[in-house]
């Protein structure tokens, strides 16, 4: 009788993050990214302690040699050394840091703006939105590196440059995402209810409107952590973004660019760094989107 | 219809303005009196420098620069090189050809290669043939292009020798005399034999690099099109009614999922040229992407001011008749709001 009683009773409905989650893990290229993205994640937190040593002292006599796999590698440098004798692995161990740091504090600085400009935009009024608005057209009217360009000729190279030139670039994404969120949500019954209700302005745009506006926003958000990576590189490559010696994975290839045709796998070894941390950010990024959105992951 | 497209082109005069704006604040923010820049280490005795900053407008007030720099733009002077003496317009339109070409390619590359895999993979949904095509687009839409390019440098110029990896055609083996700016046809107007396939050779591994990232997004774009459109009641009346399933694929199904395909690729123009700036840098390629970081590289202001302007009121116009297209294309569109 009691286990009867026990088998009928509705089963306690799971924890939505629960069921995000399961959603996520359908999606095996998403969860095989979040294992990969963790892992570049790790070496970045703690490649003080990884990395076998720092990554711009170098060694003397030890310039350009080969990965542990070719002949004349050692096992003193795994994946070879670098044209001033830096060893390479410990090179892009630091420059994983470096990478997600600047993906990530682009992707956070260009969200927060981007959230509060699309919220203004959205909620502020014809004359702010159209202001907003058109800064934005601007903006997204310049090809990406042509506007992260202009942003270094004004300010100069360097790292802390590129992450305000991306971040400009990647602004407008974000702004016109929330824009159109937010309009889609304000004449709801439940947002017309808070008003009435006296929410102030503030209240209604960040803790009414803003958390159902968050799904695409979020898939947003790891998507341009990744083209944020890719587009730093881009300028370090062309000599515009981080400076020598810092081991910046896309200054590193321009670095190396001389070594191309004698020693390959010196240029090789931070594209394919770039490569599996652009890759495996995606596909998160992708199964993210699928679990939020399940009329796509149907389909 | 044509009020659409007159409300669509009066929309991208405020972005014109907006965009002479910030190219003339961005230079006038550079760190650095403009003639000091230009004289560089020699310095100037202050008679010169007077006379030479009065020839450049640079006594008057500000507002009166700004004006004097929309009125000559909108007459078509956008300043002279600092580097070669030569107006900005001129060595823009001499140049631009060169990233016309190399873009035309690298999108008959992206569409060419995407459009099919993206239908295959559609029509394989769930199998391996699905799974393979959608790591390939994904790796596509990832890559680092500037990398690509040197890999695909390297193979070529040390393993397989069979393609040049810089420049737009041999000077030394052909004589391209300047017609239309595009090597191809300039080629095959010369009337030398093999010339439009040298040419021709220069541009593939260029085109590649460049059309890798459009690749992958049209497949992916074409892919989730397709499915869309392979469920829709038309579709399903088309299997019933016994046609070929090349006819229901092909001809109804493929030719509907390729309206927001089109578009996207419209849309991509400035990915191509932001793309274009890297694969010139790397294949050498006498483009309008390598002249810019030239241009930086050598402190020109003048001409990257006016080669930022151009290449954004390119992208600019091309956005809107993108547009005005899909208005045609599609009325729902045009009578929205």
């Amino acid at each position: 009788m009691a286990a009867e009683a026990a088998a009928a009773a509705p089963r306690p409905a799971p924890s939505r993050l629960l069921a995000f989650w399961s959603a996520f893990c359908e999606n095996h290229g998403a969860v095989f990214g979040l294992v990969v993205l963790g892992c570049v994640l790790f070496l970045a937190i703690f490649a003080n302690l990884v990395a076998p040593y720092a990554p711009n002292v170098p060694f003397d006599n030890s310039a350009r040699i080969p990965p542990i796999w070719d002949a004349g590698g050692t096992l003193k440098f795994l994946l070879g050394t670098d044209g001033n004798g830096r060893d390479q692995l410990s090179r892009l161990i630091f420059g994983a840091r470096l990478s997600l740091f600047i993906g990530l504090s682009v992707m956070s600085v260009s969200f927060c703006v981007g959230v509060a400009l699309g919220l203004l935009a959205a909620m502020g009024g014809s004359i702010v939105d159209t202001l907003i608005t058109r800064i934005m057209d601007l903006l997204q009217a310049m090809p990406s590196l042509v506007l992260a360009i202009l942003v270094v000729a004004i300010l100069g190279p360097s790292l802390t440059n590129t992450i305000v030139a991306v971040t400009i670039v990647y602004l407008p994404r974000y702004v016109r995402l929330v824009r159109a969120a937010a309009m889609g949500e304000l004449p709801k019954d439940y947002v017309v209810a808070a008003r009435v209700a006296g929410a102030s302005p503030l209240r209604l745009a960040f803790v009414t409107v803003l958390p159902n506006c968050l799904a695409p926003l979020i898939v947003q958000a790891a998507l341009g952590v990744s083209d944020a990576i890719l587009e730093a590189a881009g300028l370090g490559f062309l000599s515009l973004g981080a400076q020598a010696p810092t081991s910046e994975w896309g200054t590193m290839l321009a670095d190396s660019r001389e070594f191309i045709r004698s020693d390959p796998w010196i240029v090789a070894l931070p594209g394919i760094a770039i490569l599996i941390t652009v890759v495996s950010i995606n596909l998160v990024g992708d199964g993210l989107r699928d679990a939020f959105d399940p009329k796509l992951r149907r389909s | 219809m044509l009020i659409f497209a007159l409300r669509r082109l009066a929309l991208t005069i405020p972005t014109f303005f907006g965009l002479m704006f910030v190219t003339f604040a961005a230079i006038r923010l550079v760190p650095g009196d403009p003639v000091e820049v230009r004289v560089g280490e020699h310095g100037i005795s202050a008679e010169r420098l007077t006379y030479f900053r009065h020839q450049l407008g640079l006594d008057h007030p500000v507002w009166r620069q700004f004006a004097d720099y929309v009125w000559n733009i909108l007459h078509g002077d956008f300043g002279v090189s600092l580097s070669t003496q030569q107006k900005v317009l001129t060595e823009f339109l001499t140049l631009f050809p060169a990233t016309l070409e190399l873009s035309f390619f690298a999108l008959l590359f992206a569409i060419g290669l995407g459009v099919p895999l993206g239908a295959v993979a559609a029509l394989q949904r769930g199998k391996w043939v699905d799974q393979v095509l959608m790591t390939i687009a994904l790796i596509g839409y990832s890559m680092p292009i500037f990398w690509w390019g040197l890999v695909l440098v390297m193979l070529v110029s040390t393993v397989w020798h069979i393609l040049p990896t810089s420049g737009r055609v041999d000077p030394i083996l052909f004589d391209y005399p300047f017609v239309t700016g595009f090597m191809t046809i300039d080629g095959w107007l010369s009337g030398q034999a093999g010339a439009a396939k040298d040419a021709l050779r220069h541009l593939v591994l260029p085109a590649i690099v460049l059309g890798t990232v459009p690749l992958g997004f049209i497949a992916r774009m074409t892919r989730s099109s397709m499915l869309e459109v392979l469920s829709e009641d038309y579709v399903r009346t088309a299997r019933a009614k016994g046609l070929s399933p090349f006819r229901v694929v092909g001809i109804h199904a493929l030719r509907n999922a390729m309206l927001p395909v089109i578009t996207a690729i419209g849309l991509s123009v400035s990915g191509l040229m932001a793309g274009a700036v890297l694969t010139e840098t790397i294949f050498s390629w006498p483009g309008v992407g390598k002249w810019l970081i030239d241009s930086i590289n050598r402190r020109d202001y003048p001409a990257l001011q006016g080669g930022v302007m151009l290449v954004s009121t390119i992208v600019v116009v091309v956005n809107m008749l993108v547009d005005i297209l899909y208005g045609v294309a599609d009325p729902r569109i045009r009578h929205g709001r």
